[in-house]
């Protein structure tokens, strides 16, 4: 067959490239590169009272992470993220993961009416979530402490919300029940997409439905899940309303809940009597970046490329 | 992602054209920027048709933000220059930084000015006091609100000293039919406003102990700071259970719920309570300990008008200003925000048995703001900040009186000169 097709005349094809590509390179530079160097630019200047901005170099980032006080609130914030984080990968994206590989079981019944109310949740504003959440565990008005009386379990209820072993752990668990839709989309659909065949032939060579999902569903559905964790860091080290609606920006107690997002919009806009210092509250949003950025490059350099893909 | 943020940046401009719209009002109509967004209604229908009796050409527009976006919406306009003018004050810092930008200006001149004192005027001055940027409007003031009908069953009477408060509410939580106080710690600031700024005056002597903080000659961890920290940490005995998880809205509906005997308040409670508790209730100030022969209460400056320097208009501001400073405004504020109280010396007729009670102990009881507003909170450790979370686990239990009070202390001495 000759060569034929889009590629063989490129100075024709060159307009409609072009165009195709101007809208979205437009408005995702205007509305993301822009703001994002914008706000790398300003993490490098410092205004002093009454002054004019100047630039500082990286002084901002030296506070940030020098200044045993800016460097323990960091930290903090930094670590609280991670166990944020951590809970997502080892509750929410397992949970997905087997409620995905049990809806595709063929002989389930109702299987929509499950997925949508698995994935209702995520649709529901994190406000509502929030505030939900804190009616159930209340001490004084929630249900939670009559449910765990129905099972002879209501010694184990606490004030889990305003406890500092506790705050942080509950919130991500809330997260994750609001979220646990996303993976479980996600998966779902990447498993719809493996033929009936393999899944047969195994069967009749004898496996279980248990041994099908391990041994051959799984492997297959590896860089969706993968997908699913990159996806979760980005959004777990951008997580900030959740925290916000229900613990507020001073995300106590003693700071337990601090997470980044909430240690940026203290820093950048201030709190109750502390002024906003958009400079350092810059320098907390670059330091994000970077740290979001690192998590990227190492998903991309160290796991991304060693993932087995199969054609189907 | 990235169609997420397309929205939120098209909404964003969408919201911005909007909100300039009605900035764009006419010359020679004044228009005050508030955040209290409640009090709309008291201020179109009260507030200006009485300011029009008096001078009928003027034009005045109430126009507020949401108290969340004020600060911020507020300093853009003025650095845009579509700022309305007359800009209601927060107290101290936020409004001294627009003051020193020259966004506002001096009042000094202001006639009636002198009808306010210095403590009234010293949230919106220049810290040598020299010059006053803000007309003083109203302050809040701390007590405790009790529920009558609880007293009575249980059979207690209102307390007068320290130990009387304690034995009382000893009393309630003997009995079992009431909790002692409605208060959580979920939200912090309830345990350092209505806690430690509530009960701590009579420690540190109201306005000496405020000023000698900010001189340096007295210090977080001295005996007084202690103590307060120690009365804080004891009130853990009286609240309801898991309070580390019960928020201020939790606490307010506790106690107009009836289910609660004593509830630690700002003044600004009164009106919830009297459109929501269906008994009746009363108020006493922070008893003192037994002996002592001043008691002090929280009067806290809490709201101001300024004028926009920039502002068109400023003769006819000035007109508003010179009215506010009268009595007719201190009466008409005074009672149609129960709660809030005019910080001007005109005798104010307050006809709200609960606000009248409260606004009476100015006559007994000295006079202080909140230790932690004034200066204290410009550096980093944001002192108010602190106090929130130190306050809020000295409830808990997860900090002693001492360790709080040295955590205060260090914070402060992080940089504050007169501390170190």
């Amino acid at each position: 067959m000759a060569h034929s097709g889009p590629m063989t005349d490129w100075r024709k094809a060159k307009l409609p490239v072009i165009a195709f590509l101007a809208p979205a390179t437009i408005i995702y530079t205007l509305f993301m590169i822009y703001p994002l160097l914008d706000s790398i630019r300003l993490s490098f200047y410092a205004t002093p009272s009454g002054g004019e901005a100047a630039f500082v170099g990286l002084d901002n980032y030296r506070t940030i992470l020098a200044d045993p006080d800016w460097s323990a609130t960091f930290w903090n914030s930094f670590w609280n993220n991670m166990k944020f984080f951590a809970v997502h990968m080892l509750i929410q994206n397992p949970i997905g993961i087997a409620l995905a590989g049990i809806l595709s079981l063929p002989q389930l019944r109702f299987r929509n009416t499950y997925r949508t109310m698995m994935i209702m949740p995520t649709m529901l504003s994190v406000v509502i979530v929030g505030f939900i959440w804190q009616l159930i565990l209340s001490p004084v008005w929630g249900v939670g402490a009559d449910l765990l009386d129905i099972v002879g379990l209501k010694s184990l209820f606490g004030p889990w919300l305003g406890k500092e072993g506790s705050a942080l752990i509950t919130l991500s668990f809330i997260s994750v029940w609001q979220w646990v839709g996303i993976p479980l989309m996600l998966i779902y659909a990447a498993l719809l997409a493996i033929p009936d065949d393999l899944v047969d032939a195994a069967i009749v060579d004898g496996a279980t439905h248990f041994e099908v999902f391990i041994h051959i569903k799984l492997p297959l559905v590896l860089p969706t899940v993968a997908m699913v964790s990159i996806l979760t860091f980005v959004g777990n080290f951008n997580a900030f309303d959740l925290i916000y609606a229900v613990k507020g920006a001073l995300a106590g107690p003693n700071f337990s809940t601090d997470i980044m997002g909430t240690l940026f919009y203290r820093t950048f806009f201030g709190y109750q009597l502390q002024l906003g210092d958009p400079h350092l509250g810059a320098t907390v949003a670059s330091l994000m970046f970077l740290i979001i950025l690192a998590g990227v490059l190492f998903y991309l350099f160290a796991i991304q490329r060693r993932l087995a893909r199969y054609q189907l | 992602m990235s169609n997420k943020v397309l929205a939120k940046g098209l909404a964003g401009a969408l919201a911005a054209s909007v909100a300039l719209v009605p900035l764009m009002a006419s010359a020679g109509e004044l228009v005050i920027e508030s955040w209290r967004n409640d009090d709309i209604d008291i201020w179109n229908e009260k507030i200006i048709p009485a300011f029009n009796e008096v001078h009928p050409d003027i034009k005045v527009s109430f126009k507020p933000t949401p108290p969340t976006e004020y600060n911020a919406s507020v300093n853009a306009k003025l650095a845009g220059g579509t700022a309305g003018d007359l800009i209601t004050c927060r107290p101290f810092d936020a409004s001294l930084e627009l003051y020193k930008q020259g966004n506002l200006a001096a009042l000094d001149d202001l006639k009636g000015m002198d009808n306010f004192s210095d403590v009234a005027k010293s949230a919106w001055q220049t810290d040598d006091g020299a010059v006053t940027f803000c007309l003083p409007m109203a302050s809040v003031i701390h007590g405790f609100i009790y529920n009558k009908e609880a007293f009575e069953e249980v059979g207690v009477e209102v307390p007068k000293t320290r130990e009387e408060f304690y034995a009382a509410l000893d009393k309630i939580k003997e009995d079992g039919s009431y909790i002692p106080m409605a208060m959580g710690t979920a939200d912090q600031w309830e345990a350092a406003t209505m806690g430690f700024q509530n009960i701590g005056p009579n420690y540190w002597n109201g306005e000496a102990g405020r000023k000698a903080l900010i001189d340096g000659s007295a210090k977080f961890t001295d005996a007084a700071y202690v103590d307060t920290f120690k009365e804080l940490a004891s009130w853990k005995n009286y609240l309801p259970d898991g309070y580390e998880a019960i928020s201020y809205p939790d606490a307010q509906n506790l106690f107009s719920l009836g289910r609660a005997a004593v509830y630690p308040a700002g003044s600004w409670d009164i009106s919830l309570f009297n459109n929501q508790a269906d008994f009746e209730f009363g108020a006493f100030p922070p008893p003192a300990a037994a002996g002592a022969d001043t008691c002090y209460i929280s009067d806290h400056t809490d709201i101001a008008l300024g004028l926009n320097a920039d502002s068109k208009n400023a003769a006819e501001a000035k007109l508003f200003l010179e009215w506010m400073t009268g009595s007719e405004f201190a009466e008409l504020y005074s009672n149609a925000l129960p709660g809030f109280f005019s910080l001007s010396n005109h005798t104010v007729e307050v006809t709200d048995p609960v606000a009248s009670e409260f606004v009476s102990w100015r006559q007994k009881c000295e006079s202080t703001i909140r230790n932690s507003y004034q200066i204290l909170s410009r550096g980093t450790p944001n002192l108010e900040n602190d106090l929130w979370n130190l306050s809020a686990q000295v409830i808990n239990g997860t900090l002693t009186p001492e360790e709080a009070a040295g955590a205060a202390e260090a914070g402060l001495a992080k940089w504050y000169a007169p501390h170190q």
